[in-house]
């Protein structure tokens, strides 16, 4: 055990035998996601460094707390990137901090959720011990699959010390399309879509102009270019276009003072919201953002109709709950699941859910 | 539950012996909750269920039982968690680590009743299945809306996608289209206590853990799957498949990486040593050349011009990388002879052995050459055959050890075979399962993959869904005491004790 880790470890101990609370901390760019963080501040950043990389092998191997930034320009110029396309909300985003919140970005709907591409994990856990999960192989089913689970724990379960991801080689060629379409219609086309051989790898509907994304060889792009018309956009303005919709830098994400920014998760069939604010529809119809100021019942409720989800994605009250409340058995279960890893509750708690 | 003071369950310390069991009073509440015909305890009756695809082993269970509805499940669940009895989930009995093999004081729970399609919804892309509908009927029923569900494992015209959630089963194809884990929405389940729950959903994401990702792969030790949503995906409008020759298994494993390092993601990447290829040609006149030592497979799908394009790039690498003759397919008849080869290799194994042992380690792709080298000493050691079909674009090895279980010593000599693969697979910094499973065949060397905590956490986290440990008890996780046991047997990292003796 490295000297970092090992006081971790200490301190971890410590913390659990007194019952006290630490508030993992990458580098603070996803400070906003979730419920109010409680506890003293536990950083983690400082335990950064690239592992392992072998770009043929599609993985690569690195510590908790390497710089997002750094990591995607290692692989990019190996012609690789993150294929879930994960969005930093700040300079300061660490790999780790990705894992844990478990966003992804534009690419979602067509490769992949983080989860789908973390091959293996090494955690610091409640008892203050390493776990090492997964591995740096593709396939590997030996043992419960606690690797994925950690994605999108909020750093619930434990430090994350380590991560093994799947990486692919860069698209040869992208393009993007631009389409005038009414809300109701676009949802249509991009299911219609979804259902053809099309090489798209990013949606974005707002204000009745629909944005979409082509990925892959040459060849299929191009075909694809002819077969679905649109008007196409200059490359270097097409990938400014894609990085503000994954960093959310368009005006309609500014939430004036008493506004929430809401996520809701829905079948990408699913029907217009029909809800008041600002809207953009991502992921093929499966990702919509809302901001606005509605009530939290209302917003979930209307999720819920249409077969989703929702979650209070910044502003609002976060000490209430931030993501929907789950069904009384699967609650009890990851009460059970997190006292497993973390027996003293000491790691975020309250993060994800009041009482886990 | 009792547990010891470091907070683990006790059957994670020793198997618990359930031969106390009162197997008529079992019989007689179970045939309460189970309408007439969905139970049997006859030993004629219950006999064809003793083994899955693992045939070496063998036990014959308490009693089967067949529900067709959730609530027969639940009662089931309920019922056996009262009284304490094992429960094994099966699907189509088609695993081959013996996740399915009955417990021989427990009931085995056959899911095959559930074998309707709910709901194919075309436009949303996804499909609402039981758990005991065979994978290939999904594709069947997908098919006039030009999608299919992409895992395809070479037993998917038997097995279930219930038996795949728990396997996270793999398939040819899953190097461009993901793993079961990639292609799933929403499993609902029947916890041991018999609650119900629902994992994912049919929205992209859920909220709270990603316990959808934690189940699959579980191999039937967290819940009963009851209900499942796949994702369905477009065909592609053609496929077209490279075979290339390579006159040295070194130098065809370096193309493999040399085809992933040029960023192309074939649709299958596949490999066969010689006596691989020479066995299925005798089986299914593939057209495969028998003079090269080792011979791949690359599929590219997509539009014509897509394929044409990787098609000439795929062969431009393997050119490079020393290939002898290199073939396109000219049309799908001829494609699909290519894959009629690869896809025989099991029974090909079957026809010229009495029996074979099929392993399953990945390894990193750039070990391939080596593993192969490797086994070829170990053939020579044990004094045993082997063929070797491998998914090789992701690592994924199936060598096919030949034995007649007839012969005294062999099905040793073959598990000690298979064991040395396996424990180099993890040296190689890879794994003992790619996609079989652990179940009962590997619990052993489990041992090796993984050290004491984790094993111990795994222990915690099957406790966390079935406190009392009666789903599938004695697979996939090995007890504390089991691996103290290996570990007398066997030193780590991959290194038999006593090298120096023969052993055959
Ligand atoms: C010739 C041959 C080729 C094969 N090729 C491949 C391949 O290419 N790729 C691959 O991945 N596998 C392959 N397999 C292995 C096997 O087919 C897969 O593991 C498959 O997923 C098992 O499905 P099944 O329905 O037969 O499950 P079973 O064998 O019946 O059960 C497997 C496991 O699943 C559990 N289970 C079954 N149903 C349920 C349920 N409803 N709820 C909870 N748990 C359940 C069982 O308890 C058991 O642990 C092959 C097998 C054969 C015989």
């Amino acid at each position: 055990m490295n000297e970092i880790v090992a006081s971790w470890a200490e301190r971890i101990r410590a913390a659990a035998a007194d019952g006290r609370a630490l508030n993992l901390q990458g580098g603070g760019s996803k400070d906003f996601h979730g419920r109010r963080a409680v506890g003293e501040d536990f950083a983690l950043a400082e335990h950064a460094g690239v592992v392992d990389y072998e770009p043929t092998e599609l993985v690569v191997t690195v510590r908790g707390g390497t710089p997002l930034a750094e990591l995607e320009a290692l692989l990019a110029a190996q012609g690789q990137f993150l294929a879930f396309e994960p969005p930093h909300f700040g300079a300061g985003a660490t790999v780790a901090g990705c894992v844990a919140a478990g966003l992804s970005g534009p690419r979602r709907a067509s490769v992949g959720a983080v989860r789908d591409f973390v091959l293996g994990v090494k955690l610091l856990d409640g008892r203050g011990e390493v776990l090492s999960f997964g591995g740096q192989v593709m396939k590997n089913v030996a043992g419960y699959d606690v690797s994925r689970l950690v994605a999108g724990s909020l750093g619930t379960l434990g430090v994350i010390l380590e991560l093994s991801l799947k990486v692919l080689p860069r698209p040869p060629r992208e393009a993007t399309l631009r389409f005038e379409l009414a809300e109701g219609e676009a949802i249509d086309r991009l299911n219609d879509w979804g259902g053809q051989p099309l090489p798209i790898s990013a949606s974005a509907w707002s204000a009745g102009v629909l944005t979409l994304r082509l990925s892959g060889a040459e060849a299929a792009v191009a075909a694809a270019i002819t077969r679905l018309g649109g008007e196409q956009l200059a490359d270097d303005q097409a990938s400014a276009f894609w990085d503000d919709v994954k960093e959310q830098r368009s005006p309609l994400y500014t939430l004036a003072g008493h506004e929430q920014l809401w996520r809701l998760s829905l079948p990408s069939s699913a029907a217009p919201l029909r809800l008041s604010g600002r809207q953009v529809i991502e992921w093929g119809g499966a990702q919509r953002w809302l901001a606005g100021d509605l009530p939290a019942a209302q917003v979930r409720g209307r999720a819920a109709e249409l077969g989703g989800h929702a979650t209070l994605f910044r502003g609002g009250d976060r000490a209430s709950e931030v993501f929907s409340p789950l069904p009384a058995p699967l609650f009890a279960l990851h009460r059970r699941l997190k006292a497993t890893f973390d027996p003293a509750g000491i790691f975020n708690p309250g993060r994800l859910y009041q009482g886990l | 539950m009792m547990e010891t003071t470091e907070d683990l369950p006790a059957f994670a310390l020793t198997e618990v012996d359930y031969s106390g069991l009162d197997r008529a009073r079992v019989v007689q509440a179970l045939a309460k909750v189970l309408p007439v015909g969905a139970l049997l305890f006859d030993s004629e009756d219950v006999r064809p269920y003793e083994c899955d695809g693992l045939a070496s082993y063998r036990a014959v269970p308490l009693a089967v039982a067949l529900p067709s509805t959730e609530e027969e499940v639940v009662a089931i669940l309920r019922t056996c968690s009262e009284l304490g009895v094992p429960v094994v989930a099966r699907g189509a009995g088609t695993g081959l680590s013996g996740g399915a093999q009955p417990h021989p004081h427990g009931l085995l729970l056959s899911m095959a009743r559930f074998n309707r399609i709910l709901h194919l919804d075309a436009h949303a892309r996804t499909a609402v299945v039981q758990p005991g509908v065979r994978n290939l009927s999904i594709s069947e029923a997908a098919a006039p809306h030009n999608l299919y569900y992409a895992p395809d494992p070479s037993s998917q015209l038997a097995c279930t996608i219930g038996g795949n959630v728990a396997e996270n089963a793999g398939g040819v194809h899953c190097l461009k289209y993901g793993l079961t884990v990639h292609n799933l929405l929403r499993v609902r389940a029947v916890t041991m206590e018999g609650e119900i729950i629902e994992l994912g959903g049919h929205a992209l994401d859920a909220p709270g853990y990603d316990l959808l990702a934690l189940f699959t792969g579980s191999e039937g030790m967290l819940g009963v799957v009851t209900e499942v949503t796949v994702k369905l995906t477009p065909k592609p409008q053609i496929a077209r498949c490279v075979l290339a020759t390579f006159d040295d298994v070194t130098k065809a494993g370096e193309a493999v990486a040399a085809v992933i390092a040029a960023g192309i993601i074939p649709a299958g990447l596949e490999m066969m040593d010689q006596p691989a290829t020479a066995a299925v040609e005798e089986f299914v006149r593939a057209g495969y050349p028998l003079d090269a030592k080792a011979i791949l497979l690359s599929e590219a799908d997509g539009t014509p011009e897509e394929v044409a394009e990787e098609i000439a790039r795929v062969s431009e690498v393997l050119q490079a990388s020393g290939a002898g003759e290199i073939r396109v397919s000219r049309d799908e008849a001829e494609r699909l002879r290519f894959w009629a080869g690869r896809k025989a290799a099991f029974p090909a194994a079957g026809r010229i052995s009495p029996d074979y042992y099929c392993m399953d380690g990945t390894i990193p792709r750039k070990r391939l050459g080596e593993m192969l080298e490797a086994i070829q000493g170990m053939e020579g050691r044990y004094g045993l055959r082997c063929l070797n079909v491998f998914h090789a674009g992701d690592g994924n090895l199936h060598p096919l050890i030949l034995f007649d279980a007839n012969q005294p010593g062999e099905l040793e000599r073959a598990e000690a075979f298979g064991t040395e693969i396996l424990e180099l697979s993890v040296a190689f910094g890879g794994t003992i399962t790619g996609e079989h499973g652990v179940g009962i065949e590997k619990v052993g060397q489990m041992c090796v993959q993984f050290g004491e905590r984790e094993r111990k956490q795994f222990f915690r986290v099957k406790s966390a869904f079935d406190p009392d440990g009666l789903l599938n008890p004695g697979k996939a996780i090995p007890t504390l005491n089991r691996c103290a046991e290996y570990g007398r047997m066997h030193v780590q990292g991959g290194a038999l004790p006593h090298p120096e003796l023969p052993r055959f």
